[in-house]
């Protein structure tokens, strides 16, 4: 497969030649099996993640520069062989530096990795449901489903209306206006489903295994996790091939530190940087936080938790990831924080104060969790920091409407704007 | 006390493919516990070394996590409905 073929010329929603998913390997026994929409090993039910041929020819940094500046410029090390036919544009989205955040949180410098204008739903989520949707089209699935807390709803529903399929959304019943319309403007079928959650998790894992359809975060999540590793790629090359110190990103059921773990090391090892492996931090509201309270265990399974945050993106109380979280966590001698409602709101204001970024109640976890660990000596004053704001603000703004001061109303006057310069 | 326990289509294999099961029991340990004296390959699916539910999948009784309910010592009732799925899923 060639930069040249992965151009965006239109897509092919017919035919699947020369297009095939990978291999897959148990993490837990490592069972081997052929490519199937299937994301549980049939010996031990542990999880599946695609195997890569370690003897595959790797681009060099000069190579990758060359490609589209989207996630599939990085296709080595996503789980397919061949072209993919389906969003063929979705990911490198800007790293902002945030000198202002910086000086905050008393760090050498800061940077801000920017998918809260991801393409074409402003969350994360774009990218694995990039890798999922065309994981599907492999395996001839023609109905796209997830369990989502909102911004996965936006992001397959919109991916799969791009590529004409049937979509069946599932989420919580309370969810933010701005989530459920998102998502139903793409007129898929959006069931709201009364329970938290992890009610429609397990749900979605009844129906995946008795609809046949290609439930993009069950059936086919080991291809789906792929997608959040190009968060990693982009932070290595954005930063001029080299890493940061540390790396602060949002926790819901674990997978994006986990493949975040992984796409670090998957570029060391491709010797695509020099530098050891960022350390990773875990952010959670204090609402819903087991992985964060594993983390500080240091050891043991899950427990699990009834959510009780206005994060809702991340109120996930029974994490699939969250033992992988917290070893990736533990193995690059990072950390993680759980921050109350009120912080993560103030960190939404921070984060817009200082960079021009208006981020939801997920990246406001983010980056109170920053401050947090800043405050508490995790982050020191050497230390060259990326925060990872996974969606847009626009999605969550009721936490927001009593929590900015109201703004002056004036007659068309200029002796009133002169009052309120004088006053200011 | 006597209940129906719903098991994926991944451990059906282990039980001549029939995903629902009669069982009986006090409490979901010993509901499981009969269901694994029946189809024996399925105790390592269901029971950890340490006698916990096995960390791969997830019970629910009456659609409630029994993690909030003491495990495999949450009592069951007749008519309840224990249902096995699979934990690897979600985020």
């Amino acid at each position: 497969m060639t930069a040249s073929l992965l151009a965006p010329t239109g897509e092919d929603t017919t035919g699947r030649a020369g297009f095939t998913a990978l291999s897959l390997v148990c993490e837990n026994c490592g069972a081997r099996f052929d490519p199937e929409p299937s994301a549980i090993c049939l010996t031990c039910l542990g999880p599946l993640v695609p195997v890569y041929d370690p003897n595959r020819s790797l681009p060099s940094r000069a190579e990758i520069q060359t490609r589209q500046k989207s996630l599939w410029r990085y296709h080595e090390w996503l789980p397919f062989d061949g072209t993919p036919t389906l969003s063929p544009d979705s990911g490198f989205t800007p790293l902002v530096e945030a000198p202002e955040l910086a000086r905050r949180l008393g760090v050498a410098r800061a940077w801000v990795k920017n998918d809260a204008v991801s393409h074409p739903t402003l969350s994360f989520k774009d990218r694995v449901v990039s890798t999922a949707i065309n994981a599907a089209h492999t395996f001839g699935l023609d109905v796209i489903a997830c369990a989502s807390t909102g911004n996965l709803a936006n992001a397959v529903a919109a991916h799969a209306a791009r590529a004409g399929k049937p979509a069946w959304i599932f989420i919580p019943h309370d969810l933010e206006p701005a989530k459920v319309l998102n998502t139903a403007i793409f007129a898929p079928k959006l069931v709201r489903v009364r329970g938290t959650y992890d009610d429609v998790n397990r749900l979605c894992a009844q129906v995946a295994d008795n609809f046949g359809w290609g439930v993009v975060n069950v059936n086919l999540r080991a291809y789906y996790g792929e997608g959040s590793k190009t968060m990693a790629f982009e932070i290595i090359e954005q930063l001029g091939w080299r890493a940061p110190t540390a790396v602060v990103a949002p926790m819901a059921g674990g997978a994006l530190v986990t493949k975040l773990h992984r796409g670090f090391r998957d570029f060391a090892a491709a010797g695509l940087f020099d530098d050891s492996l960022p350390r990773l931090y875990g952010a959670q509201a204090s609402g819903c936080a087991p992985i964060v309270r594993l983390v500080e265990r240091g050891s043991g399974r899950i427990e699990p938790e009834i959510p009780a945050t206005i994060a809702r993106s991340l109120a996930i109380g029974s994490p699939a990831d969250g033992l992988t979280a917290a070893r990736g966590i533990a193995d690059t001698g990072g950390w993680a924080a759980a921050v109350s409602d009120a912080d993560l709101v103030a960190g939404i204001r921070l984060l817009a104060e200082t960079t021009g970024i208006f981020t939801e109640t997920a990246g406001g976890v983010t980056t109170a969790a920053a401050l947090h660990l800043a405050k508490t000596g995790r982050l020191g004053p050497n230390d060259e920091v990326v925060l990872c704001i996974t969606g847009n603000g626009l999605k969550t703004l009721d936490p927001l409407v009593d929590a900015l001061p109201p703004s002056p109303l004036i007659a068309p006057k200029l002796r009133e704007v002169a009052a309120l310069v004088e006053a200011a | 006390m006597s209940l129906t326990i719903s098991l994926p289509s991944v451990l059906s294999r282990l039980t001549d493919g029939s995903r629902a099961l009669s069982a009986s029991g006090a409490t979901v340990g010993e509901a499981v516990a009969d269901i694994t004296r029946r189809f024996p390959s399925l105790a390592p699916r269901l029971i950890d070394d340490a006698g916990q539910p096995y960390p791969f999948v997830t019970f629910y009784l009456n659609d409630e996590d029994i993690r909030f309910s003491g495990g495999f010592t949450a009592p069951v009732r007749d008519g309840d409905e224990l249902t096995v799925v699979s934990a690897v899923a979600g985020g």
